[in-house]
């Protein structure tokens, strides 16, 4: 016997089959697909770019700030635009790799203790009208980094970008809408970010940095210097203010060495945006997906991927390279870094499915590219960003905007705001308390307070959560465990998600429950049996 | 041996939580042991349901809910009321069946055409042809809830031990005495194993054979959209609720049979399951097919062969309380929890007949029913993602 009901027979079949998927047409991302093309592998290589004006408005997949011009609407501009500002995928198209652009990988699923119908493993893809499902024997992932973002007050204003965010704004979508940029953090990070953004004729008007010195290199901050960049160390943000809901200007404020403000030293910065430039982490989640091992590591960014010498993650069908597979400081100075961690992926996704041997590989792969010492004590940084912030601005800051928890609400684990709860028992808890019965747990947090539940899917407060959980209990963020990834990690109508057909089978037998006609009968009707009605069997009303 | 308690309850799910907090208000001394965080398994993934007038435990369901959040101390996010919803006149006639069954309870309850239906409803569609009003019923927050339910058991003096693996119970003289976890031995005078899937397994300790097939079941959320009067409302092969935030929250559809081996956690994977939901919902509530899905994820639940619980309290040994839910737990929590207190205490349930959801009726259930019935897990794969290259 076989129950209908269950997902037996029913399991989805890919729209296609690709042997080699790369996710990501950064540089690590067309470094691994060009190499695997030209050894004979049949290669797609997608990318999100250009993401539609809606993601974009949600800071999905970066923090974009609402500082997008009007030409983000037109679609067919901006296609041409992320093409023509990245010359190495025409590198790509030659070398005879599919390359599809504006599609989103918004899932990735495999067999596993508890799955076990997939026929392969696939990933979900959609653009803006569709979703289908491609199938794979090897996966590269090069999905990048997003910024590590530190709310203060008024950050929910239109204006408040991430570096990544900004720099795609410049670099790809040529359409950043600032025009006065304040840049926190002097980090390689922050002074990249200025020069790229005077580069492309954004004025900075300013580098702001909590620590007493500049952190990047004195070189850099010289030269951004000498063109007129005003450097603020020992400051952070006290607010920002502006009318209806823009950024016109931001107020700093000094600190002293432990990170408190200085009394009258508060004074006010005009500029229409402020970049938030502390740092990077991994983009992990498809990485999670797939089940690869992740493991914490400060000088890399965070949570990464375990990967061997050729950037095989510890699932062996998965290769990462690039800023998800690690980002820091290194990778900024050097980009051949993350093209040569994607030349690397690519050709050993092309030995593992014997489109080259060995040999060929080691040959093609050369001399590895020497690494840039990495910043180690990133942690530290955030925490001192973090500390100096909530002395500034205080605890009545959201750290989630979407479900517009503070941080106050988040140590003290109270219910949501509109349920209107108050009890002396829900008073008498908070992190302390939960602490007491075990490790803090970001997820089950999650779950109490609503801190990172809304539609940005915690891109902007997932690691401020973190650092203020970390900070209340006392520890460090590489002890908190990493909180779960789940998809859809783009969040998608339900009119594209859907699929446009579906097996006979999975309409017929479709229940709500699992369809155990005694399950749910009135008990004390012996026998009766109350039957969901399917395409196959009609309701049963009673033991007929 | 470590401190044990009066009563040793062996999962932190929404059942042994209820049982605890029942109990430690009655002022016995109660420990709840669980292998990662309390309400971290189905007790707190599912679609938050309070309405199963046909249970044995129904009519205390449908008393104890209104009253929770006081009784708790701390907010569930209860609501009172379902609305059904069909798109087809077999969907229809299940609609109106499920409130006539309330209805042979004394609820009130009554018809809905489209045109109330939208009023009601105003993401329905012209698709849906008519409904129902349930003046019982309701649905909850799992996740708040189960949080509810330990803080207040702790409130009330009993212990949680989370992170804590029970790998044993220890047996003497027809009792089991203690239970042996991966922190230490707790002396116990009374054992309650609510455990979800793994229920089966410390049953087996026992020498008691007690039928039970695992499923990893799916859900979806959306974005919020504002909020709809009554946020219970289903149909078209869902369940689930709109949340007091506004989040469109469904599930349904095929389960997958799965092995659950051993104690050990297993992922909670989703897999394209949730475009089919999507699908679903959308037909659902045509009106909201814009709406983002921004979150899906997975829980493992377990049923027996007839879908009825098993709560029971054992012969031999004659100290121990099993309890399954059979994949339909949260919304009878709070009734189960009590009666499990009651079973604990004096033997039996004083507000429910549990004669028909005794372990006697499977005796002559065969080893290999779930074979027979199909409930069987597609044998594991070597890789899984691909093989070696």
């Amino acid at each position: 016997m076989s129950d209908h009901r269950s997902i037996a027979g029913k399991a989805p079949r890919p729209d296609q089959h690709i042997p080699l998927v790369v996710v990501g047409a950064g540089a690590a991302g067309v470094a691994a697909a060009v190499e695997a093309a030209r050894a004979g592998v049949e290669v797609l290589l997608v990318d999100e770019h250009p993401v539609d004006n809606d993601m974009m408005a949600m800071d999905v997949p970066l923090c974009f700030g609402q500082r997008m011009d009007a030409t983000v609407r037109n679609r067919a501009a901006m296609l041409e635009r992320v093409v023509e500002t990245n010359p190495a995928l025409a590198t790509a198209h030659d070398a005879g790799v599919d390359v599809q652009l504006g599609t989103y990988i918004w899932g990735a699923f495999v067999n596993s203790a508890t799955v076990q119908e997939l026929p392969a493993p696939m990933l979900g893809l959609a653009d803006d009208r569709r979703s289908w499902l491609v199938s794979f024997d090897r996966l590269v992932v090069a999905a990048g980094a997003r910024d590590v973002l530190l709310g203060f007050p008024g950050w929910e204003r239109a204006g408040t970008l991430g570096a990544n965010g900004a720099a795609a704004l410049l670099m790809r979508y040529r359409a950043l809408a600032a025009r006065r940029l304040l840049v926190i953090g002097s980090g390689v990070l922050g002074l990249h970010t200025a020069a790229l953004a005077l580069e492309h004729g954004v004025e900075i008007a300013g580098v702001v940095e909590v620590e007493a010195h500049v952190r990047g290199e004195a070189s850099e901050a010289k030269r951004l210097a000498e063109r007129g960049v005003p450097f603020f160390t020992a400051h952070t943000i006290r607010e920002a203010r502006g009318r209806t809901g823009e950024i016109e200007s931001i107020v700093l404020v000094g600190v002293d060495e432990a990170g408190t403000p200085v009394r009258g030293s508060e004074r006010e910065i005009a500029c229409d945006a402020v970049c938030m430039a502390v740092g990077l982490v991994p983009s992990v989640e498809l990485l999670h997906l797939v089940g690869a091992r992740l493991v914490f590591v400060a000088a890399l960014g965070g949570w990464v991927p375990e990967v061997d010498a050729w950037n095989r993650t510890s699932v062996a069908s998965v290769f990462a390279a690039g800023d998800c597979a690690g980002a820091h400081d290194g990778m900024l100075r050097a980009p051949d870094v993350a093209r040569e961690q994607g030349r690397v992926a690519g050709l050993a996704a092309a030995v593992s499915l014997g489109a080259l041997d060995r040999g060929q590989a080691e040959a093609r792969r050369g001399v590895r590219a020497p690494l840039s010492p990495a910043s180690s004590e990133m942690q530290s940084y955030w925490q001192a960003w973090l500390r100096a912030q909530i002395e500034a601005g205080g605890w009545e800051v959201n750290v989630c905007q979407c479900e517009e928890v503070t941080r106050r609400e988040l140590i003290e684990t109270k219910p949501p705001r509109y349920l209107k709860w108050e009890s002396p028992q829900m008073s008498a808890r908070d992190v302390g308390t939960l602490l007491r019965d075990g490790p803090i747990n970001q997820d089950q947090i999650k779950r109490l307070t609503r801190a990172g539940m809304g539609p940005c899917q915690s891109r902007r407060c997932r690691e401020q959560v973190g650092l203020l959980l970390a900070q209340a209990a006392g520890t460090t963020l590489d002890r908190i465990p990493l909180p779960t990834f789940r998809p859809p990690i783009r969040p998608l109508p339900l009119n594209v998600l859907w699929p446009a057909d579906e097996p006979a089978a999975m309409r017929e037998d479709w229940v709500s429950w699992f369809g155990i006609p005694t399950q749910f009968s009135p008990h004390w009707t012996a026998g009766m049996a109350v039957d969901e009605p399917t395409a196959h069997a009609r309701l049963i009303l009673s033991e007929e | 041996m470590t401190s044990g308690a009066a009563v040793v309850i062996v999962g932190g799910g929404v059942t042994g939580l209820s049982a605890g907090w029942w109990l430690a208000r009655a002022g016995v001394d109660v420990l709840v042991l669980d292998k990662s965080i309390v309400g971290w398994e189905a007790s707190g993934r599912n679609g938050g349901g309070a309405t199963h007038v046909g249970s044995p435990f129904g009519l205390e369901e449908q008393r104890l809910w209104p009253q929770m959040d006081e009784l708790l101390g701390y907010p569930t996010e209860y609501q009172p009321h379902r609305i059904g919803i069909a798109l087809s006149e077999p969907q229809l006639a299940l609609a109106r069946r499920w409130a006539e069954i309330g209805e042979s309870r004394g609820f009130r309850w009554e018809p809905l055409d489209r045109r109330q239906l939208k009023e009601l409803v105003p993401i329905v569609g012209d698709e849906a042809i008519g409904g129902t009003y349930l003046h019982f019923g309701g649905h909850a927050n799992p996740q708040r809830t189960v949080q509810a339910y330990a803080w207040a058991l702790a409130d009330h003096g009993g212990r949680i031990l989370q992170h804590t693996t029970v790998t044993g119970l220890v047996r003497r003289g027809g009792r089991v005495t203690a239970v042996e976890t991966t922190r230490g031995t707790f002396g116990a005078d009374v054992v309650v194993v609510a455990a979800g899937p793994q229920t089966g397994l410390f049953a087996e300790m026992l020498g008691v054979a007690l039928p039970l097939a695992p499923a990893r079941v799916e859900m979806i959320a959306t974005e919020p959209i504002p909020i709809m009067g009554v946020g219970g409302v289903a149909g078209n092969g869902l369940y689930g609720r709109q949340t007091l935030r506004g989040n469109l929250v469904y599930g349904g559809g095929p389960h997958e049979w799965i092995n659950v081996p051993d104690m050990t956690t297993p992922e909670h994977a989703n897999t394209p399951l949730v475009r089919n939901l999507a699908r679903r919902l959308a037909e659902l509530f045509p009106r909201a097919a814009h709406v983002r899905v921004i979150r899906a994820w997975s829980g493992l639940v377990e049923n027996t062969p007839d879908g009825l619980p098993v709560v029971e309290r054992l012969s031999n040994p004659d100290n121990v309380v099993i309890a399954t839910m059979s994949s339909v737990g949260f919304g009878l929590s709070p009734a189960v929890g009590r009666a499990i207190s009651e079973l604990v205490q004096h033997g039996r349930c004083s507000f429910a007949d549990l004669g028909a959801l005794a372990l006697s009726r499977f005796a002559g259930t065969p080893p290999d029913w779930r074979e027979r019935a199909g409930w069987v897990a597609r044998p594991a794969e070597v890789a899984a993602a691909g093989g070696d290259g």
